[in-house]
């Protein structure tokens, strides 16, 4: 076939094109992501008991804080890297803020209790479960963001990928905090990010493979 | 340089609003500008030129929805032909080629080259390999220019799977080149 031809053939009835292509499919990938890591935290583990007084305490937005930012930076992240020829701009930087902002909250927390007292800052009851749940919670969302990046244009696959685990993980661990019990910041700082680390590894990883267009 | 994006991305949003003279024109100044730049670097496999430019020109149209109006048309479309020239690279294991990261998007549209050659691999042959609920509407739809509803009438498909057959054969069409 020409190249002529196969010009005529591509402009021949091409349907016209609703803007906002990647906004939509971002808005599915919050929008499924969200329920179904908000039903699985339900079904499975339960949200904690005491909720309604844990949200009194300024520890506890505090802790959704820190996966809401990094799930903001992550999405930003990812509108840029699903369009050919837009900038990530400072991405990567960016999720230092809300980490070094939960690494400061550990400094001091452990500076402020006597050593014997630090294990149990960092470990609380259950960081063994920790990392593990939120990586579960994160399934909807990761199969959700691979489905909207398959159907965009990524560039740059890994950090594609990356970035859209990042996504999910993010929203398991907002629907996590939800159940989980633990408050102290060298916890979160510890226990969250590596709950978080493990969709987005899974993400670098998967991206190459299945992002290719 | 300002002039021929401004002419370009005009081409672009009419042509994604439904105008198809304009898309077409659009893809043909694009496809002179794909040829320039490919040509230029892959000096090497001059024969696959032009087969390069027919893939990222279907590249182009399944990804048309990515267009941001906010963007320049050169910095997409540059980010997209670089993209498939690195990924035919690889595919070929050519390695050494790939090395110019901070080239700028001006130079993408700095030549442009009307002189299409005769494609190695032909893409009327990939397309008989489609199964006919993808092959069929492209055919009927694309390449005789009937509409939805007479395509939906010839194939006995509805006409929302005619639709689908078209935009998925095409995705389908470019899986079957990146083999």
């Amino acid at each position: 076939m020409q190249t002529d031809k196969l010009i005529s053939m591509l402009a021949t009835n091409a349907e016209p094109v609703a803007p906002g292509a990647v906004r939509r499919r971002l808005a599915v990938v919050l929008v499924a992501g969200g329920a179904g890591a908000f039903v699985l935290m339900l079904a499975w583990l339960g949200i904690r008991p005491d909720l309604a007084e844990a949200a009194r305490e300024p520890m506890f937005w505090v802790k959704l804080a820190l996966p809401a930012a990094l799930l903001v930076t992550a999405l930003v992240a990812a509108a840029r890297l699903a369009r050919p020829g837009v900038r990530t701009g400072h991405a990567a930087e960016a999720l230092l803020v809300p980490v070094g902002a939960i690494w400061a909250l550990a400094a001091a927390s452990l500076a402020s209790v006597p050593g014997e007292q630090r294990m149990a800052l960092l470990l609380g009851d259950t960081w063994a479960s920790c990392p593990f749940n939120i990586a579960a919670l994160s399934v909807p969302a990761f199969l959700a963001a691979f489905w909207a990046m398959r159907g965009l244009a990524p560039t740059r696959p890994a950090a594609a990928g990356a970035f859209s685990g990042l996504l999910a993980g993010a929203v398991g661990a907002t629907a996590y905090c939800l159940h989980c019990p633990e408050m102290a910041p060298p916890f979160l700082g510890t226990w969250y990010l590596l709950g978080m680390a493990i969709p987005a590894a899974a993400g670098a990883i998967a991206g190459p493979r299945l992002l290719r267009w | 340089m300002r002039e021929r994006e401004d002419q370009l991305k005009s081409l672009l949003l009419r042509g994604l609003a439904g105008e198809g003279a304009a898309y077409e024109a659009f893809l043909r100044e694009l496809g002179a500008i794909l040829r320039a730049f490919l040509r230029g670097r892959l000096a090497r496999v001059p024969d696959e030129v032009e087969d390069l430019v027919q893939e990222t020109l279907i590249a182009v149209h399944n990804q048309r929805h990515t267009y941001d109006a906010g963007q320049p048309v050169t910095a997409w479309a540059h980010a997209i032909a670089r993209y498939k020239m690195i990924d035919f690279l690889r595919r070929r294991s050519i390695r050494e080629a790939v090395q110019e990261p901070l080239e700028d998007d001006a130079d993408f549209l700095a030549s442009s080259d009307e002189e299409a050659r005769e494609a190695r691999r032909d893409l009327a042959v990939l397309l008989d390999r489609l199964p006919d609920r993808h092959r069929l509407p492209i055919v009927l739809m694309k390449l005789e220019g009937l509409s939805v509803a007479e395509a939906a009438k010839r194939t006995g498909m509805s006409e929302s799977a005619v639709k689908v057959g078209v935009h998925r054969g095409l995705k389908a069409l470019a899986a079957l080149i990146r083999k």
